[in-house]
Formats: C-alpha cells, sequence, structure tokens
C-alpha cells in the first residue's frame, strides 16, 4: 500500500469523524429518549398508573361510568389516552398538507417551467425565506391576526380551530416543499423539455407529461419531508390550537397535537412520575413516526427510481 | 427514375443573430421532396442552428434575432400565424444525444400520439411496429415493449428515438449528429433505415462525419462560419468541388 501524505490521512480522519458525530448524535438521542419511555413497558408502578392498554384502550373516567377516551394527566385519577392526541396531530398535519402541498407543487412547477429568468430569480428566493419566519411569529400570526377572520369566514363555533391552525402550519411547510421540488424540476435536463418541444409538445404538455414524471422521485422526497416538518412542528400548534385533548375529526374543532403536549407539560411534570415517563414516550412514538415515513418514502423512491431506469 | 422537383423547405436569405454575434450569414438553399440532404462544416459553422431553425426550435432560445423567411410548403414559419406546435408535428428531429424519456418503450412511441389527443390513432400497435420496423429495431425490442426505454442500449435509444419521430407521420426529418456518439453497427443501420424513409419524407441529416455524408445524402451543403459555401449533389461535393475550402474540408485538410 502506497502512503499517502499526511495531511491528507488528516483531513480523511476528521471527514469520519464529522459522519460519526453526526449517526452517534442521533442514535444517542434515541437512547435517552428510549431509556426515559422504558418504565411505561417496564416498571410495574409506572403501568398500574399508564400501561399501554391506559393508554390506548378507553378507561373510565370513575367506576361505574362508561369508558372513554381522555388525557387527563394531572386530575385526580389520571388518565393518559394517547388517542386524542394522536387525532388531534394527524388531523393539523393532513389540514396542512391539503393546503401547502398543492400551492407548494404549484409554486415550484410555475417556477421552473413557466417563470422568466428575472420573475424566477424574484419568487425563488422570497418562499425559501418563509423558511426563515421563526415558528413563533407564525404561530402568533395563527393565534391573534387569522384565528377570528377563519371563524368569521368558515362560520365555526371555536376561534382556535383545526384549520385556522392547520393554515399556519401550511406556512411552515411550503417553503421546505417547494424548495426541494423546484431542485428536482430544475435538475430535468433540458434535453428533455426540448426532446418533448420537438415532438410538438405544447410547454404545458411538457411540463405535465414528460418533466414532472422524471422529477416525480424528488417531487414525492419533497412531500415526505413536508409531513415531517407538519408532524413535528410544535409552536405553531402549541399556539393555535386551543390545546383541548378532544377526540374529534372535525377540522373546525380546536385540538391537541403530541408535540404540543410534549412542549406543554414536560416542564412542569415531577421528574421520574408515570406522567413523566409518558411524555417522554409520546417522544418515542413521534421519532418512529417520522422515521418510519422517512424510510417507507426512501423505498418507494427507490423502487420508482429502478422502475424508470429500468434497472433491476 | 423519377425526379423529385417540389420543395418542401425553401429558405431565402436566412440570418440568425445571437447579440453581435452572427451564427448564420444569409442561408438561401431548398429541400426537395424524398432527398437527403446533408450539412457539413467543422464545429461551430451554423450547421445545428440552422436545422433548429427548421422546426422552430430556436424559439426556446433567448436573445437570437433571425430575418430572412423559411417557407414550408410554400408558407413563412417565421409568420407570426403559423403554429408552431403544428409545425413540429410535420417536421421531426432526432437529437445528436440519445433521448428516450423515463417511461417504457412503448409510452416513448405512443407520446406524441398522446400529445395530439385529437387524432388518436386507432391502430396505435400497427403504427409502433411500423415504425420501429421502419428505425430497424422491431427485432431486437418487439418482446420487450412495456420495458423502460433507458434499459436499451445507445444506438437501441437512437433507433427507438427515430421511430418515435415518425409516429405522427412526419414530412421532414431533421437528424442532428444522429450517430456522433455510436457503434459502426448502430450507424450502419440508421444510414439503412434513412434511405428507406427517403421514399416518404425529405431527409436533413447534420453531421461531422463526412464520410456518412457521401455515403447517404443526395445533396451535400458545406457550411463555414455561418456561410453556406457550397451546396450540390453529393458526388460533385466530394469529387469536384467548386470551391477549394470545400474540397480542403472534405478531403480532411481542415476540420
Amino acid at each position: 500500500m502506497s502512503r499517502r501524505p499526511a495531511s491528507e490521512r488528516l483531513i480523511e480522519t476528521f471527514i469520519r469523524l464529522s459522519a460519526g458525530v453526526a449517526i452517534a448524535a442521533l442514535v444517542m438521542i434515541f437512547i435517552f429518549i428510549g431509556k426515559e419511555a422504558l418504565p411505561v413497558l417496564t416498571s410495574p408502578k409506572v403501568r398500574e398508573e399508564a400501561g399501554l392498554s391506559k393508554l390506548f384502550l378507553p378507561q373510565p373516567p370513575a367506576a361505574g361510568k362508561p369508558a372513554r377516551f381522555s388525557w387527563q394527566p394531572v386530575s385526580k385519577v389520571p388518565k393518559y389516552s394517547l388517542l386524542p392526541l394522536f387525532v388531534g396531530t394527524i388531523k393539523v398535519t393532513l389540514v396542512s398538507l391539503l393546503f401547502a402541498l398543492p400551492l407548494a407543487l404549484g409554486a415550484a412547477l410555475f417556477t421552473s417551467e413557466f417563470a422568466a429568468a428575472w420573475l424566477k430569480e424574484i419568487v425563488k428566493p422570497v418562499i425559501e425565506l418563509l423558511a426563515a419566519i421563526p415558528s413563533v411569529v407564525l404561530g402568533f400570526l395563527a393565534l391573534i391576526v387569522t384565528a377570528s377572520y377563519v371563524q368569521n369566514v368558515f362560520g365555526l363555533d371555536f376561534r382556535l380551530n383545526t384549520l385556522n391552525a392547520g393554515m399556519a402550519l401550511a406556512l411552515a411547510v411550503i417553503p421546505v416543499v417547494y424548495t426541494v421540488a423546484e431542485d428536482a424540476l430544475s435538475s430535468v435536463p433540458n434535453s428533455f423539455r426540448e426532446g418533448s418541444i420537438a415532438l410538438g409538445a405544447t410547454s404545458w404538455q411538457t411540463a405535465w407529461r414528460v418533466v414532472l414524471p422524471a422529477a416525480f422521485p424528488g417531487i414525492f422526497a419533497a412531500c415526505v419531508l413536508g409531513f415531517g416538518r407538519a408532524i413535528g412542528e410544535t409552536m405553531i400548534v402549541l399556539m393555535a390550537s386551543g390545546n383541548a385533548a378532544v377526540l374529534s375529526w372535525n377540522a373546525g374543532h380546536p385540538f391537541r397535537s403530541l408535540s404540543a403536549t410534549v412542549a406543554a407539560e414536560l416542564g412542569e411534570v415531577v421528574k421520574g412520575s408515570p406522567h413523566y415517563h409518558v411524555l417522554f414516550f409520546i417522544g418515542v412514538m413521534l421519532f418512529i413516526f417520522t422515521f418510519l415515513t422517512n424510510f417507507a418514502g426512501q423505498m418507494f423512491v427507490t423502487r420508482l427510481k429502478e422502475k424508470l431506469t429500468g434497472a433491476r | 427514375m423519377p425526379v423529385p422537383t417540389e420543395d418542401v423547405f425553401r429558405i431565402e436569405d436566412l440570418r440568425i443573430r445571437a447579440g453581435k454575434k452572427e451564427l448564420l450569414k444569409g442561408i438561401s438553399l431548398s429541400l426537395r421532396r424524398n432527398e437527403i440532404l446533408s450539412a457539413i462544416g467543422p464545429s461551430g459553422s451554423g450547421k445545428t442552428t440552422f436545422l433548429r431553425c427548421l422546426n422552430r426550435l430556436t424559439d426556446l432560445e433567448e436573445g437570437l434575432t433571425i430575418e430572412g423567411r423559411v417557407l414550408f410548403k410554400g408558407k413563412n414559419i417565421f409568420d407570426p400565424e403559423t403554429d408552431a406546435i403544428e409545425l413540429r408535428r410535420k417536421v421531426g428531429m432526432v437529437f445528436a444525444v440519445p433521448m428516450p424519456l423515463p417511461m417504457s418503450i412503448r409510452d416513448n412511441l405512443m407520446l406524441p400520439l398522446r400529445l395530439q389527443s385529437n387524432s388518436l390513432e386507432e391502430d396505435a400497435d400497427g403504427r409502433i411496429e411500423t415504425c420501429l420496423r421502419a428505425a430497424f429495431l422491431w427485432d431486437e425490442v418487439k418482446d420487450r415493449l412495456s420495458l423502460a426505454a433507458t434499459s436499451l442500449s445507445g444506438g437501441q435509444q437512437q433507433r427507438l428515438c427515430l421511430a418515435r419521430s415518425l409516429m405522427v407521420r412526419p414530412d421532414v426529418l431533421l437528424l442532428d449528429e444522429p450517430c456522433s456518439g455510436l457503434d459502426p453497427i448502430s450507424t450502419a443501420k440508421i444510414e439503412e433505415a434513412l434511405q428507406g424513409l427517403k421514399k416518404v419524407m425529405s431527409v436533413v441529416l447534420v453531421t461531422n462525419n463526412v464520410k456518412q455524408a457521401s455515403r447517404t445524402s443526395d445533396r451535400t451543403a458545406f457550411l463555414l462560419m455561418g456561410e453556406l459555401v457550397e451546396l450540390g449533389e453529393t458526388g460533385q461535393i466530394f469529387t469536384n468541388p467548386r470551391d477549394s475550402r470545400t474540397g480542403d474540408y472534405v478531403s480532411g485538410r481542415f476540420g
């Protein structure tokens, strides 16, 4: 083996180290959160108050009352049903994606395929600047500025509702989806466009039937990233959701999300109590949720790429 | 032998400028029915620009000034009322780099038909076979039409692109150095395909390969620095050129 200069080996070690640190950080986050969440499964004391059946099955609020799902961790008989939180999280994520995906993908398609060069120079940085707005500012906007307006326009019973929070959340999702999708569209080789135009396609046909399918893996990745952003976002939903842990799929009702629950309660919980461990358990659930979505998305994209390029 | 006389394209004093730079300095020629016209010349001579003019692919480039007239079947293609989309369906094109789209072989071939949904071909499978046969590709792909087009070899991809441009029965076929990246066998197959195609259409072949021009074309145009130096029967250009620059180029003294 030939000897390489010391400087080169030093650089290589440094690069290996940085990659290692990033992976180690991820693993350690999972280990420490998992360690705090584990008593929910193992400790008899915690399981008696907040075991898996208590988290996922309906429980009677008092002896003789019909069983229901409720999250009341600090009442005299603490109740830890996670279902209202799951439903609230999924509900607001869906609402936000419903607004964000069409807008972000439409904007990406417009800037990459139809906009004049000077217009693209303006639109792209401006949308990407949205990502630089702190989420607390977006939460403030939803809480103070748009809430009453949305309530009046849609004739809703509650000022703080899922629709309003979802729209604010969409503002946080749009720049993520837009940036990745726009890059995917722009990196489609120009020869595809020329070839399509030369076949007698209009520019709309070219964008829709040639460029969009060619960029689909990247566009799908953009949507998965947007989903991850929406489900993990804390501050906006904490401020704008009303934080009522009600089990309801109605977009006009307030809700309480998993992430906002952790943010609101972890600061005041008694360390080592069942409540404390359940909050970490929620963290693990969120972690697994986003991990699985990313993983499934990655699998799908790989499969799709194989199909498109014919590699098997 | 019938003498084809009617002109498909008539180009009159075509000048193209990009900013101050003159890409084409006044070119006049005609393309006859059922002929293969090749355009040769060193790189930068403007032959590709000339070709891209004929189906108005130049529209995609910003900052080009185009003067002169290009008559396709008697109508100037640069007239505002000319429909460029319609023109490109009559004037097909094959690029230097094979450009199959990331979909199956069949979908690639169907794309031109689907783009003009108002004239859906009733016998699409028959049309696919006809075009693949014309491009000498049918025997190699007939059992795997649903495979991704990108899984074909480079030479097969280029013949697929040729077949695809035939799907809508164009009157003219433009080829921009179609064999520049291909092996000799694929090249031979494409040249053979062109001989068959000229029975039903006219072909403009831009090539860097002087030998290819002499093998395949009926007439040859020699371009140099945006000027049409000489245009004549291929045999005359290669054996008895009127301009000394043409002779130098075809005999390999520069280029």
